[in-house]
């Protein structure tokens, strides 16, 4: 192995982000001359065959003396700041894997081990929702991009950016016979193309450089989103020779775009003339400062927030967040401000489950719609989440985190002093609303709190009681679980909730998770996934990834030995179609046999407890994995709870 | 469905049952134990909970309205909950089922549960 000295990679990036196109590949070469000086062959005792004595006609270049183009991709990744990339090896990138170890280091970027190239997907998109910045992931060539796909979806449909690198063997004149022409493609981008920003399949190094600055660019541009990179193994392979120009572009620093100031303080007008404005918080925090801006927003109109939950965007205990009654709450609206909101159409209609899936709108005749936001400004026509298209009365196109500082400001232009009177009063009946919210929610946990299986509430508030004194992320998506953690825990950081995968894609949460466990690592967050068992039974191969890079997460397994979700709509059918509604159990349930979590964990080297079925067992349980989480490891709970 | 609803310390389970004689006489006498077993093979658990203790699926069933009331919901409901017709669930059945639910312990009082004070 010939190692890189640091000092000699630090010149060529620092020569190549600064001076642009110059001879930074040459110059490294030229400096590493004296580490790569060809080995001794070795000579055979004495000679055996013509074979052996005559050199053949026509030698074949056996080893390479200077970088390859793999070496400057890493570089590439050095320069975007790529702290991991996860992956499952595959032969179509094993250039750049090589370089990555041995070039690199292994460091920034790290290679993160993962057993299936969803995984390494979800695991970006995990990472990403903590960081607010994109991690990479490097998938083999088509098959390893098929796997990867579903997590794509998921990253894409939750506007999260992440770098998925494919490989590929491009020019089918220099494929080796057999598989891999099954693990290359003349476009591989096709696979992904209806779910990912942005694709690239560079024809040169050059090309590749500035695609992927490109592409990481776009993924962290509001809207934003994962993009995939054609990862060639030419180029990756090829030598590089002395006095090669390459460069590696400088990433543009983008602020997110901003509302257009008009539109704002026309928005700022409605909502200062409302009798009952609402704001609903959609995918809308993407920083520290996005709570923040919300609570200075509300607080000043006095106004109740209803949040979607696909990002940690008010706090739980405020006494504006009426997320409990959001129903309601739009019921009454007379303007309605909506921050990047995920499903707006849903948000002010009823839309049931069924015979016709008759509609409804929630809202009252003539109350004003304003919308400001860019999650609906990058959608594909195939498939997504943007729902039904939903009218507004000001549509403000705009990062709403970045544009709040200007709409606080034309509010708070607007504020007479009777309009401010008007807020006061408002806010004080919304506060004493909000008051009994948090005893609401303890009264209706005490029901079934000692049932076995356990409850989700019993459940949620044993983990709270663990956690609530930790700096803390919970991954998990709290409908399967009837929103107990919103309603009984004291939930304030950005970092704290990161919403689900929006796509649906079974299989997001436990690997999502555990990349959101590897982004809190340097700051030594307890992370905890309350995970469902079908959706961990998607990826179990997490549970090794964890254990063989001491990420410290807690996965608590929800395990009501169903897909309870596919039961519940099976069920409807039986009993819409009456005929027998006592078989909805078939092809629903995870329980003959019941899995054993806890030794599967164990068995990949995680320390784990369970199954738990008794509640008074469910605390003490977590107390000791909390303990080993703090230590720097995973560990499993398996409890037997109740289906939602 | 193997899952079992248990009660810690409750003991409430004692073999065959009638309906509270506290309930209104326009209520049919139904089985404990059989409306147990529909209770887990109808589905009522899935949206309810298997304490009936509801969630973000269902409304809690402890505690539950009055058999007429009960009897319309579960025929003709008055929101999405799937109907349970006659064809699929007998009168005799349901009565069963409303005998079970009855049967459902309250819930103790949050302010004696320390876990409910944070």
């Amino acid at each position: 192995m010939s190692k890189t000295p640091k000092i000699k990679r630090r010149q060529f990036l620092v020569g190549a982000a600064a001076a642009g196109p110059i001879t930074a590949i040459a110059a490294a070469t030229r400096a590493a001359a004296a580490d790569t000086a060809p080995a001794k062959a070795a000579v055979p005792a004495k000679p055996q065959t013509a074979g052996d004595t005559n050199p053949p006609a026509e030698l074949p270049k056996l080893v390479n003396s200077g970088r390859v183009g793999s070496d400057f991709m890493v570089d590439c990744l050095k320069s975007l700041n790529i702290d991991y990339v996860a992956s499952c090896p595959g032969s179509t990138f094993r250039g750049l894997q090589e370089s990555i170890i041995n070039y690199g280091m292994n460091s920034k970027p790290e290679f993160i081990t993962c057993i299936h190239e969803e995984a390494s997907v979800a695991m970006c998109h995990g990472y990403g929702k903590i960081a607010g910045k994109p991690m990479a992931a490097m998938v083999h060539g088509v098959v390893g991009l098929q796997h990867s796909s579903m997590a794509i979806y998921n990253a894409f449909c939750d506007q999260v950016p992440a770098l998925v690198m494919a490989g590929n063997v491009g020019n089918g004149t220099q494929r080796r016979p057999g598989v891999e022409w099954a693990h290359s493609a003349h476009d591989q981008g096709i696979i992904v193309r209806d779910y990912v920003k942005w694709d690239d399949q560079a024809n040169n190094l050059q090309d590749f450089a500035e695609g992927m600055v490109r592409a990481y660019d776009l993924a962290t541009t509001t809207p934003m989103g994962p993009v995939m990179v054609v990862i060639d193994a030419d180029q990756q392979e090829e030598e590089l020779e002395p006095g090669r120009k390459l460069f590696i572009p400088k990433l543009r620093t983008r602020v997110q775009p901003v509302g257009d100031p008009g539109a704002l303080s026309e928005a700022a007008k409605l909502l200062v003339a409302a009798e009952n404005p609402v704001i609903v918080s959609g995918r809308y925090t993407r920083t520290e400062a996005g709570p923040k801006r919300l609570v200075q927003l509300a607080e000043l109109l006095q106004a109740p927030v209803v949040d979607e939950r696909n990002r940690m965007n008010m706090p739980s205990r405020h006494p504006l967040n009426h997320s409990q009654r959001g129903a309601a709450m739009i019921r009454q609206a007379d303007v309605i401000l909506a921050l990047e909101p995920m499903d707006l159409y849903g948000t002010l209609n009823n839309v049931d489950d069924l015979i016709g899936r008759p509609a409804q709108p929630k809202v009252r005749p003539g109350t004003k719609v304003i919308v400001l936001g860019t999650t609906d400004t990058n959608i594909k026509p195939n498939m997504g989440e943007y729902e039904r298209y939903q009218a507004a009365d000001v549509g403000i196109a705009g990062d709403a985190e970045s544009s709040l500082p200007w709409l606080i400001q034309a509010v708070e232009k607007e504020m007479s002093p009777a309009r401010k009177a008007v807020a006061a009063a408002r806010g004080q009946k919304l506060k004493e609303a909000g008051a009994k919210f948090l005893q609401a929610a303890h009264e209706e946990a005490a029901y079934g709190w000692d049932a076995s299986p356990v409850s989700t509430a019993r459940l949620s508030a044993e983990l709270w009681n663990q956690i609530k004194n930790e700096d803390w992320t919970m991954t998990s998506e709290v409908t399967f679980l009837s929103n107990w953690p919103y309603r009984l825990w004291d939930i304030q950081k950005h970092y704290n909730t990161i919403g689900g995968s929006v796509g649906g894609g079974v299989g997001y949460n436990a690997p999502a998770a555990l990349g959101a466990a590897l982004a809190n690592k340097e700051h030594g967050r307890v992370t905890v996934s309350l995970n469902g068992d079908g959706d961990l039974m998607m990826s179990p191969g997490v549970l090794w990834t964890a254990a063989h890079h001491r990420i410290p997460i807690l996965y608590i397994v929800h395990n009501n030995r169903a897909w309870h979700q596919e039961y519940m709509h099976v069920q409807r059918m039986a009993q819409r179609n009456q005929r027998g509604i006592d078989r909805a159990n078939i092809g629903t349930t995870m329980n003959d046999p019941n899995i054993d979590f806890a030794t599967l964990a164990k068995s990949m080297g995680v320390y784990s407890q369970g199954p738990v079925s008794n509640p008074a067992d469910v605390g003490p349980a977590i107390q000791r994995a909390i303990a080993v989480v703090k230590r720097g490891e995973p560990a499993l709970i398996d409890v037997v709870s109740q289906p939602r | 469905m193997s899952t079992r609803v248990l009660y810690y310390g409750a003991g409430i389970f004692a073999g065959l049952m009638v309906a509270s004689s506290a309930m209104a006489q326009d209520t049919p006498r139904g089985n404990v134990a059989n409306g147990k077993k529909l209770f887990e093979t109808v589905g009522c658990f899935e949206c309810h909970g298997w304490a009936g203790q509801g969630g973000a699926a269902g409304p809690k069933l402890i505690n539950p309205p009055a058999y007429p009331a009960f009897i319309v919901q579960l025929r003709t409901p008055r929101n999405v909950m799937p109907p349970f017709t006659t064809k699929v669930l007998g009168d005799q059945q349901a009565a069963d089922i409303y005998s079970y639910i009855s049967t459902f312990p309250k819930p103790p009082d949050p302010r004696t549960i320390p876990l409910l004070q944070n």
